[in-house]
């Protein structure tokens, strides 16, 4: 599987964000996305989501367009975002068994503790994630990554905030683990992290020019 | 696709449950209506009879708006509706299960309690059947318009006022009917016509208004 970006442009408003971006990335590569704060890296990964729609171009998954694709697309993908994505109101199991099945996943209750071990919250899984600290909420959100069967393509938007070292590590190797694996992710950090990918490729985008 | 549709109202039940004051605040403010009524216009029987139908049927309409802003706005503000966008499951599916589950928590309580609130205007034992059934097929219809115009102002600032001025005209004929078929009822005449208008509007609204919400949810998160 590859993802694709074809021409891609996007506008805010007036402004024109970026335009003409061209990528390909295969199986077991990784894209890490810079740039300044304001120059569109959240835009370009919502547009890769399919969750906004570009100006112009195309985002293409194994060499189809994700508009066309969309639930299939979706099968294979896993998005973490700026949002918590944490129901303060369910424990932390049920925030990820709940999340795992709606995206078409069997997890039952065993499932979500063993995911929640993995991220080393074992201890407060039956907690109400209202009780969680902003660290612990966003590896509840990460659980999601091991239950399986695991994504194909992983798009994560600042993975590594709020999350302390070890965590960071713990993260840092599940996502090496899962490019090894013929995975796709694409991220973005301000954080000097570069990932074990076949290929690593950089694209920086440049500040948008108010106009 | 049913496991997701049975994911998506055990979630919301479980999620109404846990904050089971929300639920019956509606349940509240409808009782408190509908009292105010009698205590308003005065013990006068006869008239309290005619005006029955209309004054439950507008408090029911009432408190189903009440509850739309927490429809889907909760789920917007932390993350959790994008990423049920994002599930390789039919978004009208998650809708539908959404749909539902709001109805039981606050359409379903709203039917139940109705023929007890009825009794206070003494309306005789046929109408308050009649009531029960009419809320039974009208409050779904409520719900499911209602989430048009959740979905419509997610994200939108006072979209509390503005769902209601938008939902409240699409609610007149989920009204008319309605409260009609007690009234038709009460007058000695048939209210099946009633009935199968209500009956008709439910599913004609089932069939179309999820793909409606569905898109209105998309429009929403560019």
């Amino acid at each position: 599987m590859t993802l694709q970006a074809y021409q891609l442009a996007y506008a805010r408003g007036d402004r024109q964000l970026f335009s003409d971006i061209n990528f390909e990335i295969k199986a077991g590569e990784a894209l890490w996305l810079k740039g300044v704060n304001g120059s569109g890296k959240t835009s370009l990964l919502r547009l890769l989501c399919g969750l906004a729609s570009p100006a112009s171009g195309e985002v293409r998954w194994g060499g189809f367009g994700i508009n066309t694709l969309r639930e299939d697309f979706y099968r294979d993908l896993i998005y973490c975002g700026h949002a918590s994505i944490v129901k303060d109101d369910l424990a932390a199991w049920e925030n990820v068994s709940i999340s795992a099945r709606l995206s078409g996943k069997q997890c039952s209750r065993n499932d979500a503790y063993d995911a929640l071990d993995k991220v080393d919250l074992i201890d407060v899984a039956h907690l109400p994630a209202r009780a969680l600290s902003q660290g612990q909420r966003k590896r509840v959100a990460l659980a999601r990554f091991c239950i399986q069967p695991g994504p194909k393509l992983s798009i994560l938007d600042e993975p590594f905030t709020a999350l302390d070292q070890t965590a960071v590590d713990a993260l840092h190797d599940s996502l090496n683990q899962h490019l090894n694996q013929g995975g796709i992710v694409v991220y973005t950090t301000h954080q000097e992290l570069a990932l074990q990918a076949g290929r690593l490729h950089h694209l920086e985008l440049s500040p948008a020019i108010p106009c | 696709m049913l496991k997701t549709l049975a994911c998506v109202i055990q979630r919301d039940l479980l999620l109404a449950f846990r904050r089971r004051a929300d639920v019956l605040t509606i349940l509240f403010f409808f009782v408190m209506v509908t009292t105010l009524f009698p205590l308003g216009v005065g013990p006068e029987k006869n008239l309290l009879r005619t005006m029955a139908p209309g004054i439950l049927w507008v408090a029911a309409l009432l408190a189903s708006t009440l509850s739309l802003g927490r429809l889907f706005a909760l789920d917007f503000a932390d993350g959790t509706l994008e990423q049920m966008l994002l599930s390789p499951e039919p978004l009208s599916i998650i809708v539908i299960g959404k749909v539902i589950a709001h109805w039981l928590v606050s359409g379903l309580p709203l039917v139940i309690f109705a023929p007890l609130l009825a009794v206070q205007f003494g309306l005789s034992g046929t109408s308050i059947v009649v009531l029960f059934c009419s809320l039974l097929i009208g409050t779904p219809i409520l719900s499911l318009f209602g989430a048009i115009g959740a979905s419509l102002t997610l994200g939108v600032r006072g979209g509390g006022v503005l769902v209601s001025l938008l939902i409240l005209p699409l609610y007149m004929p989920v009204l008319i009917f309605g409260a009609g078929a007690v009234s038709a009822e009460m007058n000695g005449l048939e209210s099946q016509a009633h009935f199968l208008l209500l009956g008709g509007l439910l599913a004609g609204a089932a069939a179309i208004t999820p793909w409606a919400i569905a898109a209105a949810l998309r429009i929403a998160f560019e």
